[in-house]
């Protein structure tokens, strides 16, 4: 039971009990960061430090995919250049950074979340808004 | 007994687990299960909530009304061609061989933006799923007070020490985040929402934009480059002198060369301007970063009655902020159309075919908040609105609407003022002349060109300052915030 659930052993055994959404965080503009506030309803089942140090890196990694700097605009130049068409065959930055963000998301959750019964969703899947977490019932409390 | 809490359990494990599981499903469903096997696994742009359209499997996305759109195409296409067949061997012949060649990359730059720009997501935000909608609203109702008056529908959030309000939509069930604003034609939140444009048959926004600013440049490049080589062809033809006497065929071929020719100066000449004056006009917003919805609402040029407020997202640098608009790195499509439906998507859409229906299915809440918000649901969103309302008659305009070149939302005034909650208000600048019911190319012309004179008006105005023609959209717009926040439902449009 300590050693790592995979995410299909718990989808098959285990029910929802809730779902937490950590929401964008404004402060700095339009880029895609998260709060980093720690919700009460996780507070049972992981650690506030590590809870946080998931959602800065993904914060990071975002800032990375949104960042103004020398590649973008090299990117964006030879885009405009060449009318735009290189979009079609060539993978954006952005691109890259999210699949990133898939890995890193995918390894969290093998390694950190599905032990505890939790299990992020990668924000793309409900159009950067939100990361939500779904709490499993905790099988250790007996049903 | 047992029977319904088993069919409870499958219930919830079909609808919540993340991973698809072969969950056992009731007896009935086992047919629709083959079937769904047998058939193609479904996409999501095939139930995609919004009112768009799409081609190609999804890889094409267009508003549900294309507006404009063949209008425009033809008439590049046309003047292009006429161009191409009628002014090109001559201007070879007495200039360079530069001409089409240049001609032929401008003409291509033009076509491409044009498409890209009408085919492409603009940057609509997805809407919120049941669960999500379902936190917010508690969030609402827990922030809200106890009275009778409905809780707020808006959050205020501190960006770059700017207040800035987020409002509440009732359509996508979430808070749209700065900048996004509710395009009512094609019933999706856009991201940096700009305007909804009738030319190019599409909604203008963060993923959009920079096409639409290119094609709108290559096209005034393009305009003017062939009103040049026109007016050139003509001076150089009547330069020609070769008398007055000609052989008959000579004369008519010269004569359907003249007459086309002459087409495509009136049509250079009219949209010339009007384009022109749209490119200065968006050169200043990208200069700027800001959008054209920002720009009419007046949100940071000082609203009367609030402390000067400045551009929260602006980089204080003309430079800075031409790249971060055009050049900055390309969102990706946040609407995923080619995925293809998990289980429980497929459930829930199934669930709810009408999505449109505006009916209010939220989990455990008091039945008085749901009367509540099932109510402002009717009352401010109005869905049985008239598909002709794009060709509506317009409205007495304030001036600020009439601000703006070619290529505005059409006719969406009358029922604007009432629904503050949509914000599409912006999106009408320019639009009331600017229907696509308005037959003929010349009389189009002849508004834009009157347009763009406000336009440039208008434009200098902003940059001086917050001027009168600025004042009136607020105005309108408070008034019936006001009418909203005194507890009073708006009246329907």
């Amino acid at each position: 039971m300590a050693e790592t659930h995979s995410l299909q052993d718990l989808g098959q055994q285990a029910a929802v009990a809730a779902k937490v959404f950590i929401q964008r965080d404004y402060t700095n503009g339009t880029v895609c960061q998260f709060q980093t506030k720690f919700p009460s309803e996780l507070e049972t089942r992981i650690d506030k430090t590590q809870f946080e140090e998931t959602v800065r890196t993904l914060n990071n990694l975002y800032a990375e995919a949104e960042k103004l700097g020398g590649q973008s605009y090299l990117e964006g130049c030879l885009a405009c250049l060449t009318a735009y068409t290189v979009f079609l065959c060539m993978e954006t930055h952005y691109e890259k950074v999210l699949k990133k963000i898939a890995k890193y998301i995918q390894e969290q959750n093998d390694k950190i979340y599905a032990p505890r019964g939790l299990l992020l969703t990668d924000p793309i899947e409900r159009g950067l808004r939100v990361i939500e977490v779904t709490l499993f019932e905790d099988r250790s409390l007996g049903r | 007994m047992m029977k319904n809490c088993e069919y409870q359990q499958i219930d919830l494990e079909a609808l919540s687990t993340p991973a698809p599981t072969p969950s056992p499903q009731p007896v009935t469903d086992n047919g629709k299960e083959e079937e769904k096997t047998a058939k193609k696994q479904r996409r999501k742009w095939e139930v995609f909530q919004g009112k768009n359209r799409f081609c190609c499997d999804g890889r094409i996305i267009m508003a549900r009304q294309s507006g404009v759109l063949p209008l425009t195409l033809g008439l590049i296409l046309l003047t292009s061609v006429l161009f191409f067949i009628f002014d090109c061997p001559f201007l070879v012949q007495h200039l360079t061989v530069c001409i089409p060649v240049i001609g032929g990359a401008l003409f291509v730059f033009v076509v491409i933006t044009l498409v890209q720009t009408s085919f492409s997501d603009p940057g609509i935000l997805p809407r919120a799923t049941p669960d999500e909608a379902a936190d917010v609203e508690k969030q609402i109702d827990d922030a809200g007070n106890t009275t009778y008056r409905p809780p707020p529908r808006t959050r205020e959030v501190l960006i770059n020490q700017q207040a800035v309000k987020l409002k509440y939509c009732f359509t996508c069930k979430m808070f749209r985040p700065p900048r996004t604003s509710h395009c009512s034609l094609c019933d999706n939140c856009v991201e940096r929402f700009d305007h909804h444009c009738p030319w190019v048959g599409n909604c203008v926004g963060k993923r959009n934009y920079r096409f639409f600013y290119t094609f709108i440049v290559s096209l005034s490049f393009l305009t003017a480059f062939i009103f040049g080589c026109v007016t050139t062809h003509l001076a150089l033809r009547a330069q020609d002198g070769k008398g007055l006497v000609f052989a008959l065929q000579e004369m008519l071929c010269v004569a359907l060369t003249c007459l086309c020719t002459a087409v495509e100066l009136v049509i250079c000449f009219f949209s010339v301007w009007s384009i022109l004056g749209l490119s200065g006009f968006h050169t200043y917003l990208v200069a700027s970063n800001l959008t054209t919805n920002e720009d009419i609402k007046g949100s940071w040029t000082g609203k009367s009655g609030a402390e000067a407020a400045t551009n929260p997202y602006s980089h204080r640098n003309i430079f800075v902020n031409c790249c971060s608009v055009l050049c900055g790195p390309m969102p990706p499509s946040l609407i995923d159309r080619r995925g293809f439906l998990s289980a429980e998507e497929e459930a829930a859409a199934a669930a709810a075919p009408q999505a449109t229906s505006r009916e209010v299915e939220l989990p455990v809440l008091a039945s008085k908040k749901d009367i509540n918000v099932g109510s402002k649901c009717v009352s401010e969103e109005s869905p049985a609105r008239p598909a002709s309302r794009p060709r509506a008659p317009p409205t007495p305009p304030t001036a600020d609407r009439r601000r703006g070149g070619g290529g505005e939302r059409a006719g969406h005034s009358s029922a604007v003022n009432s629904d503050p909650a949509r914000d599409h208000r912006p999106a009408g600048r320019g639009a009331l002349r600017h229907t696509p019911a308005a037959a003929g190319d010349a009389h189009t012309h002849h508004n834009a060109k009157a347009h763009h004179k406000r336009t440039h008006r208008g434009a200098r105005s902003a940059l001086d300052g917050p001027g009168g023609t600025r004042a009136a959209s607020p105005v309108v717009g408070r008034s019936s915030k006001d009418r909203r926040n005194a507890g009073s439902p708006p009246p329907l449009p």
